[in-house]
């Protein structure tokens, strides 16, 4: 417990010290809801699905949290390169601590950016529908998060050098982010697209999000968490699986 | 226990390199244990071995009386140990370095502050305890990560090359405190090298390995007298060799050429 505690403390003190890295990284999403969101509205409304800016509020939220948690694992390489890594392999502490200790770091990090993303698009007058559930849109955070930190970490844990990390999760990145429903309704797109997006483990994230912000709900909230739920569980075995192979 | 490192027949292949190659020694407990080479002999292998980081492709080696890789965590309780490479996180302070050690090692939390004082006053950094490590000298880091393998009072010692990139001064003092520990405490140390004359100086016996294999084993008086030298630089040049490295020389023929070079010049 100490172990996850103070491997968790050691990512938050590194973060607070990060500077200008924390704010920069929220920017990007919020290009996507200012430029997208008051973009498309007027389309959108035209067609008779409500304001776009509503909607997407979700998407982006989950897009801050994919893209901060997706490249967490660029974390484990630095420690590896910079040889932190050492310290904790020959540490008396099993490696599900040490893996649970960043991961849980990385989550934190995750849901601060998604919940400071919330906070900025309620100054641009986002309303949510019902301030209650937004308990559960912040455990949809924690576990589209946790799952995403957890197989960065893999990653990070099986590869050696920076190119080929950027290589693995640059490819997935924007692929799981546009076929999963962040940006647009899932009910009429065509059929390929939506065989990919019901594969789509962040489809169901931004479909939680999606029912507790805005009432809009597309697969239903237990499916949603069915779904997020056995992909963090294969997600976390997978790389504790892996943090217990890593050699120096 | 008398042996507190035994290593039984020991082979560590990378693919086709063999880095280490069916090694077997003992240090016994209390003991300053040199174990010198040229670069890539399969120094820093060992210690990695030895220390739970590499799963060794043959053999057995047993510190404290366990198995490094059947009983990892019993092992690792036992060590403290300075990597030839850099181990700390920059990002944190020195105190803050020594502090998350402390917790992984399982401290009581009374001890952690005294302990780390008296540490970080030993190394001399204490006026700079609360500084990014980023922001330290490559000596500063050196002594910084010296005082954390302190930290936990392990009964064994490794120091993957410690006092390289410190100066005379540095060099001098950190010695002068490990032989302390050693006496005062009986830990036992394992190091490595590239200044024979500190090797001598210190080590009550010395392992020379190379190209994966040890070539000799003794007191520096030992390998003077097996070598016919008066210096153990004599005796080690002797043992490896003049040449650099070439270390994609296979290591099987590099040996018998080694021992027919040492029975040459005896
Ligand atoms: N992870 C690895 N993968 C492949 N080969 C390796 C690996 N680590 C070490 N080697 C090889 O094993 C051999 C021994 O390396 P090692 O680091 O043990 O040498 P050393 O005696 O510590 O040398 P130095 O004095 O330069 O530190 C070298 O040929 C090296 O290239
Ligand atoms: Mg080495």
């Amino acid at each position: 417990m100490d172990t996850i505690y103070i491997l968790w403390l050691r990512q938050m003190k590194k973060y607070r010290r990060s500077g200008l890295r924390m704010v920069l990284s929220i920017v990007q999403p919020l290009v996507y809801f200012l430029a997208l969101g008051y973009g498309f509205n007027s389309i959108f409304e035209k067609a008779g699905r409500g304001s776009y800016v509503q909607f997407i509020v979700p998407g982006v939220i989950a897009q801050t949290i994919l893209f901060t948690s997706i490249f967490w694992g660029a974390n484990i390489l630095f420690d590896k390169q910079f040889g932190f890594l050492k310290e904790t392999l020959v540490a008396p502490v099993s490696r599900t601590s040490v893996m649970l200790g960043g991961a849980l770091g990385g989550a934190t990090i995750g849901v601060i950016q998604g919940v400071a993303l919330f906070i900025i698009a309620l100054i641009f007058g986002f309303h949510p529908y019902s301030w209650p559930a937004l308990g559960i849109t912040v455990l949809a955070m924690t576990m589209l998060s946790l799952a995403m930190v957890s197989f960065s970490s893999a990653v990070g844990a099986i590869v050696d050098d920076m190119p080929s990390f950027m290589a693995v999760t640059n490819f997935l990145v924007i692929p799981l982010f546009f076929l999963s429903g962040s940006m647009y309704p899932l009910d009429n797109i065509p059929g390929v697209m939506k065989v990919i997006a019901t594969l789509n483990p962040l489809s169901y994230a931004v479909d939680a999000m999606r029912t507790t912000l805005i009432n809009q709900s597309h697969f239903g909230l237990p499916i949603d968490f069915a779904v997020m739920t056995g992909t963090m569980v294969v997600l976390f075995i997978f790389s504790i699986y892996q943090f217990k192979k890593i050699e120096a | 226990m008398e042996n507190i490192i035994s290593v039984e027949g020991v082979t560590k292949k990378f693919k086709e390199v063999t880095a280490v190659n069916n090694i077997s020694f003992t240090v016994r407990a209390g003991e300053i244990f040199g174990f010198l080479g040229p670069n890539g002999a399969g120094k820093s292998t060992t210690i990695k071995m030895l220390t739970t980081l590499l799963a060794p492709t043959e053999g057995k080696l047993l510190l404290n009386g366990h198995d490094v890789v059947k009983e990892q965590n019993t092992a690792r309780k036992t060590f403290g140990i300075v990597f030839q490479d850099p181990s700390l996180d920059g990002d944190l302070t020195a105190y803050e370095n020594l502090q998350l050690h402390a917790v992984l090692y399982k401290l009581d939390k009374k001890t952690i502050a005294p302990r780390s004082e008296e540490l970080l006053k030993l190394v001399e950094l204490w006026d700079r305890k609360d500084s990014l490590v980023k922001t330290f000298s490559g000596g500063m880091k050196r002594r910084l990560e010296i005082a954390r393998g302190l930290l936990h009072h392990p009964t064994v010692l490794f120091l993957d090359e410690p006092t390289l990139g410190l100066d005379a001064q540095t060099r001098n003092l950190l010695w002068n405190y490990i032989t302390a520990l050693n006496e005062k405490e009986g830990m036992t140390i394992f190091f490595t090298t590239h200044y024979l004359a500190e090797a001598e100086a210190v080590a009550d016996r010395i392992a020379i390995i190379d190209h994966g294999n040890i070539v000799a084993l003794g007191t520096s008086e030992e390998l003077k007298k097996l070598t016919g030298t008066d210096n153990l630089e004599k005796a080690y040049l002797e043992l490896t060799g003049k040449d650099v490295r070439d270390e994609s020389l296979s290591s099987s023929a590099s040996k018998k050429e080694i021992t027919r070079r040492v029975a040459h010049n005896r």
